[in-house]
């Protein structure tokens, strides 16, 4: 595998160079009758101290897109660089690898470990690097204060709320100093109050000039944290919109008037697709 | 490093693998009991058949590793202890003029009837050799002493056969042979695994009561001068006397146990009872690690996909497998100290020495170890990206 590193953290006032970058990604699913591109030559590229949504209706490429570029899959075509380092002809360990040091992960469901306690799940980010002992434990201590998770340390999953689980999913997130946060529908399992609280979160992190963040969503009303949306459709990249300044930590709550957006909920087989459209 | 050299490097720093394993084992605690169980089952059970096998094979050489003598020599084609062919005694002098001897002590061996003082008869297996000489005596005497057996028509019979025998110890009476025979020593733990009684007499008395002529004899037990070349004697032996074979001590003692072990195929059958009983474990322990992965599938698939390496993974499921041995094999290891303690006394003891209960646990241990396998070959072929969907 190429591992020509560049430097991930750059000084704040200069133009910070691109933690994550994708290059004419093709990613083809199946085989035979069954192939499906996936993605037909997406490229993007994600850089420190911004908060940059990808959305797009269901099927539309985005899970398939959030796995390359968390390196759980290598693009068919095209080329993904993980801090400076190309995910080309990786194996499974060394796409681990690159997935323990440079990104963290939070998940719709927070796949959280039921048998652990909050502070361990989010030492194990730390364990599976090698990093034990009571130094693990101080910076799993800190990734959970961060959260505001300090009094739920010894609190098992089903001891939490939703919203306290998702903010464990972070603290495991965080806590190794990933440069790279790649969300994958992190509030579409909480309510408005709940899911207002964990993008107040992501975007704390997000304003650190050392972290990208990237959340794939469908929900609407987190559009005013962003500072980048990119929308996808059909395995392609259809926009891109720069906002002046996510919200951050602004405590209006009136998320959807923010937002100059036209929501549309389809029935589709079954399954109901909230598709958001911003105007451009 | 290999994943166990890893564990064994770091036992305490890697706590969380540890933990999580065992959180993992003790969540579901229906099926840990249902694994233990499995592991319990299949450890008894090969201790049972390997103690039978140690006990075996320490009883039919027990009379070969009791007797006094550097050198046995006996009719050619002897398979054991237990082969009485005979041998002409006069081979005894050829071997005593050969230097570097210090004696040559007869013994003759052979099964007799024994009639009971109330009446009926049971077969008995008559050991007898000179009293006064270096050769094969009753040990382990609890009542009287085995000088005794220099009087005419004395015997000494070990206690466990007395219901048998039709006796209450010392003094008690029957027939060998029609011919009166006094219980004048006791033994305790001399038993047969045949479980046709020994019965030790004098030579001539042995004689007697096997139908052995005077000029006979089963073997010749020989003692060696302080700095004689056993090897030399042995080929002087050989030389010197024709038709017989010359062992140590130490061949007859293989060649009785691997004819009794091997050629008569008990070993094998205790052998196969001892695989059968490791391969039901391992495939109770795999299947029982393979639902437990399965149920625990999204973990491990979070854990690949926060970057875990097939290591870690692999620590994981073997800390899972390791606490399963240890559990199971310290309530099998109680449970066959019971069935030992429990056969002690029987025809055939079950035997469990500090070799054989450390080889168990590095079995148990191997057992689970490989049990694992399947659970790992199903976690590594876990799609990361999985966890998106799920």
């Amino acid at each position: 595998m190429t591992a020509d590193v560049i430097p991930v953290h750059q000084g704040i006032g200069e133009a910070a160079a691109a933690v994550l970058e994708a290059a004419d990604v093709v990613k083809v699913l199946g085989a035979g009758a069954g192939e499906v591109r996936a993605l037909k030559g997406v490229s993007l590229s994600l850089a420190p101290g911004e908060l940059t949504l990808l959305m797009g209706p269901s099927g539309s490429g985005k899970t398939t897109l959030l796995s390359v570029l968390g390196c759980m899959m290598t693009p068919s075509e095209g080329t993904v660089r993980v801090c400076g380092q190309s995910t080309k002809d990786a194996g499974p360990e060394d796409l681990a690898k690159l997935r323990r040091n440079h990104i963290g992960f939070i998940f719709q469901s927070y796949h959280l470990f039921p048998t652990l306690t909050a502070l361990d799940n989010v030492r194990l980010a730390l364990d599976v690097r090698g990093e034990h002992g009571s130094a693990a434990t101080a910076r799993a201590r800190e990734a959970l204060t961060t959260v505001g998770l300090a009094h739920k340390t010894k609190s098992f999953p089903s001891a939490l709320s939703g919203g306290e689980q998702q903010r464990v999913a972070i603290a495991r997130a965080i806590v190794g100093n990933a440069p790279i946060i790649l969300a994958d529908e992190p509030t579409a399992a909480l309510d408005s109050e709940n899911g207002h609280a964990i993008m107040e979160v992501l975007a704390k992190i997000a304003a650190d000039p050392t972290r990208a963040v990237l959340v794939v969503t469908h929900d609407p009303r987190i559009v005013p944290f962003a500072k980048r949306i990119i929308r996808i459709e059909d395995g392609s990249i259809v926009g891109e919109e720069r906002r002046g300044e996510g919200r951050g930590n602004s405590d209006d709550r009136g998320l959807g008037k923010e937002q100059d957006m036209r929501r549309d909920i389809e029935e589709e087989d079954g399954i109901q697709t909230k598709r958001v459209r911003m105007q451009r | 490093m290999t994943v166990m050299a890893q564990l064994l490097a770091q036992p305490f720093a890697m706590s969380l693998a540890f933990k999580l394993a065992r959180r993992n084992l003790f969540h579901d605690r229906l099926r840990l009991v249902a694994t233990v169980i499995g592991i319990v089952f299949s450890i008894v059970l090969v201790t049972v058949q390997l103690g039978l096998y140690l006990g075996f094979g320490r009883m039919v050489t027990t009379m070969i590793d009791h007797a006094s003598g550097e050198l046995w020599i006996m009719p050619a084609g002897t398979k054991s202890f237990e082969d009485p062919s005979p041998l002409d005694e006069r081979k005894r002098f050829a071997a005593l003029s050969v230097k570097g001897v210090t004696d040559v002590t007869a013994v003759v061996i052979g099964f007799a009837e024994w009639r009971l003082p109330s009446g009926g008869t049971t077969p008995v297996f008559v050991i007898g050799s000179d009293v006064r000489a270096p050769g094969l005596h009753p040990w382990n005497v609890i009542a009287g002493n085995s000088e005794a057996l220099s009087a005419p028509n004395t015997v000494a019979v070990d206690q466990t056969y007395f219901d048998r025998l039709g006796v209450k110890g010392l003094g008690a009476t029957a027939e060998i042979r029609d011919q009166k025979v006094e219980v004048v020593a006791v033994t305790k733990g001399i038993r047969s695994f045949t479980t046709t009684p020994y019965v030790f007499t004098s030579l001539d008395r042995a004689r007697s009561y096997t139908g052995t002529s005077a000029a006979k004899a089963t073997f010749l037990l020989v003692q060696l001068a302080p700095n004689a070349d056993a090897e030399n004697v042995r080929t002087t032996l050989r030389a010197s006397l024709k038709d017989v074979e010359v062992l140590t001590q130490t061949e007859f003692h293989d060649r009785s146990r691997e004819f009794w072990l091997f050629d008569t195929g008990a070993g094998a059958a205790l052998f196969a009872g001892a695989l059968l009983g490791m391969i039901v474990g391992t495939v109770i322990v795999a299947q029982t690690l393979y639902s437990s992965t399965k149920d625990h599938i999204n973990e491990f698939a979070t854990l690949r996909a926060i970057g875990s390496s097939g290591r870690y993974i692999h620590t994981v499921i073997i800390w899972q497998a390791l606490i399963n041995a240890v559990i199971g094999f310290s309530i099998a290891a109680a449970i066959g100290l019971v069935i030992v303690h429990m056969t002690a006394e029987a025809a055939l003891p079950i035997l469990m020495t500090p070799g054989l209960t450390i080889g168990l646990f590095a079995l148990t241990v191997f057992m689970c170890v490989i049990s694992a396998v399947s659970a790992i070959i199903k976690v590594m072929r876990i799609d990361p990206a999985m966890v998106f969907t799920r």
